[in-house]
């Protein structure tokens, strides 16, 4: 068993590269599930980590996401290069996407991923530059309110 | 019901993960749309779907679904069935259609996810 304190892992995610889309999240699925993580949580960060891996993979050009632990939480963080966000509280809605025809042919692109982050994590922040890129802040609680 | 007897009722080839056939499952859910699968999809779930790409073996992995039921015939590329080693997923597939394939199911007993 590894220590619980304060793990810190980076990946690197490729745009386009659609063969290999989802293999960080799952992962960081493995390394949690080999800490002893509660599995409802580990379930909850696999799930939002793969809609931002995706949305990498499908919008930008390059992405980094960095796994944190400590024995509050759990964070994701990832920032990308690419077309950015014109209208966040937009893309924040269900529905809402700019999905090309490729990316609903592989089963992608109903404007539900950005939703589902937020669903499943306690705290989700989005910024993001118009040509520049996006950035992603997604923390789970460990215990019930990340206090002790 | 057990995997093995899910295969049966729908007539399904097994493409891999034949040692999961003893286990047992209670719930399925069925879609094309991973987006769906990744809102409301359950763990233990049995996934049917016509979209036989990576992605939806990485969905299935994702969720924690039990098993992967590919309907009309679909099956996995050479590397989709690799990686699905590698994952240890059981995948079918079956010829019948979504709709006959979720009906006999469902007249069985399984039902749908718990949203
Ligand atoms: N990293 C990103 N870079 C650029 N645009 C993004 C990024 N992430 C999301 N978006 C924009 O926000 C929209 C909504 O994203 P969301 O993940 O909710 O839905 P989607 O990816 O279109 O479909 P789904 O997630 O259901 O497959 C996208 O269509 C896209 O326009
Ligand atoms: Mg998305």
């Amino acid at each position: 068993m590894v220590s619980h304190h304060d793990l810190s892992r980076t990946f690197e995610i490729k745009g386009r590269d659609f063969s290999k889309a989802g293999s960080i999240s799952i992962n960081i699925k493995e390394i949690l599930r080999e800490l002893g993580i509660d599995p409802v949580i580990v379930r909850r960060v696999a799930i939002a980590s793969y809609e931002a891996e995706m949305n990498v993979v499908m919008y930008a050009n390059k992405g980094e996401m960095v796994l944190r632990l400590n024995p509050k939480v759990i964070q994701i963080t990832l920032e990308d290069e690419g077309p950015g966000i014109e209208n966040i509280e937009m893309a924040m809605q269900e529905g809402y996407t700019t999905a090309t025809d490729e990316i609903r042919e592989m089963g992608f692109g109903a404007g539900m991923g950005l939703p589902n982050i937020k669903k499943n994590a306690d705290m989700f922040e989005l910024k993001s530059t118009i040509g520049k890129g996006t950035s992603y802040n997604i923390v789970f609680y460990l215990n019930s309110k990340g206090d002790v | 019901m057990t995997l093995r007897e899910l295969a049966e009722l729908l007539e399904a080839e097994v493409i891999c993960g034949e040692r999961h056939l003893d286990e047992e499952f209670e719930r399925a859910g069925a879609s094309d749309l991973m987006s769906d699968v990744l809102a409301f999809g359950e763990s233990g779930i049995v996934l049917l779907t016509g979209l036989a790409n990576i992605q939806s073996i990485q969905t299935a992995e994702i969720i924690e679904a039990k098993a992967i039921v590919y309907v009309r015939g679909k099956k996995p590329s050479k590397e989709g069935i690799s990686l699905a080693e590698k994952r240890n997923i059981l995948i079918l597939s079956t010829k019948l259609f979504m709709y006959k394939a979720c009906g006999l199911l469902y007249r069985k007993g399984i039902v749908g996810v718990r949203n």
